[in-house]
């Protein structure tokens, strides 16, 4: 195993929450994400189904937690949690090691989120691929009111 | 796979059972409209020399994308009356675009707690070859009889 590349400034980093900004959970980013995986159900489509099912407008199917309003556009790489984005890491390639969703609540189109994230863990191994870095994050969705409506747990592989 | 047209129960699952399979094969298409509904452009997703010269065989099927068809199957399960509470997956393997992506799960719990049924379940999508490419697990709040 190599010597371990995770500073003391990257472990005084595990548990500060950065702004990941705002999103809008709108009707045509619930219908184009249903669209985009193959969703059946109506609820996703429209709103009359969903509102007849007990929700209070078109439901975002799972997953979808807003499109972000910021003019900024990180394409081109897997998107990553800001505190990760920020990281200086010697390894050059990655990877998204996985994801989570926790629901707390419904998400419905109309809902403002606003999510902060943190680093939770870091974890160096020696895979099949070489030396890597796995760094585990944290999201949480507040809807307009104050209510955490989501989490998301997710995983970056550096190598 | 159509949409459940009657309410599974927590009464009516036990431990061990498999649920109704959704069964998927991307076209480049669908990564494209994906890539859009997710904001996630990064090339290797949908531009083949790009792809190639990070040093796969060609493009790839977005993670994420297997996960939102586990939260798919998961959906289709448990509507109208359930709540997906948890779902999620690492992302083990590569699938490749037109190739059929099979995600499954099974029941591993059911229990009460805060006064809510629950169902646990290992979740995964399994490629052609019938590897899984993204073992999962999720938690499921199911009504009652």
């Amino acid at each position: 195993m190599p010597d371990s590349i995770v500073s003391a400034e990257m472990r005084d980093l595990i548990g500060r929450e950065v702004d990941e900004g705002v999103a809008e959970v709108t009707t045509s980013g619930c219908r184009l994400f249903a669209r985009a995986v193959g969703h059946t159900d109506p609820i996703f489509y429209d709103d009359d189904s969903a509102r007849a099912r007990g929700y209070r407008a078109l439901v975002a199917p799972p997953g979808y937690l807003g499109t972000p309003v910021s003019p900024q556009n990180r394409g081109g790489m897997v998107p990553v949690p800001a505190p990760i984005a920020q990281l200086r890491i010697p390894y050059r390639r990655q990877l998204d090691g996985g994801t989570a969703y926790e629901y707390l609540e419904p998400v419905v189109a109309g809902d403002v989120v606003t999510s902060r994230s943190k680093i939770t863990r870091f974890e160096e191994r020696l895979g099949s691929i070489g030396p890597m870095l796995i760094t585990y994050h944290e999201t949480a969705y507040t809807r307009q009111d104050g209510t955490v409506v989501a989490r998301m747990y997710g995983n970056v592989i550096h190598y | 796979m159509a949409l459940n047209t009657s309410q599974v129960t927590f009464d009516d699952v036990n431990v061990g059972d498999e649920i109704p399979a959704l069964r998927k094969a991307c076209t480049t298409q669908q990564l494209v409209m994906w890539a859009a509904a997710s904001g996630d452009f990064y090339q290797i997703h949908y531009d083949p020399d790009f792809a190639r010269g990070t040093g796969l065989d060609g493009i790839i099927v977005h993670g994420a994308l297997k996960n939102a068809f586990l939260g798919q199957l998961l959906h289709d399960w448990i509507a109208p009356a359930g709540f997906l509470r948890r779902f999620g997956c690492q992302y083990r393997g590569m699938d490749y675009p037109n190739q059929e992506i099979v995600s499954r799960g099974i029941v591993t719990r059911k229990y009460e707690q805060d006064g809510q049924a629950l169902v646990d379940l290992d979740i995964w999508t399994e490629n052609a070859a019938g590897k899984k490419t993204t073992p999962g697990t999720a938690t499921v709040m199911l009504p009652r009889r």
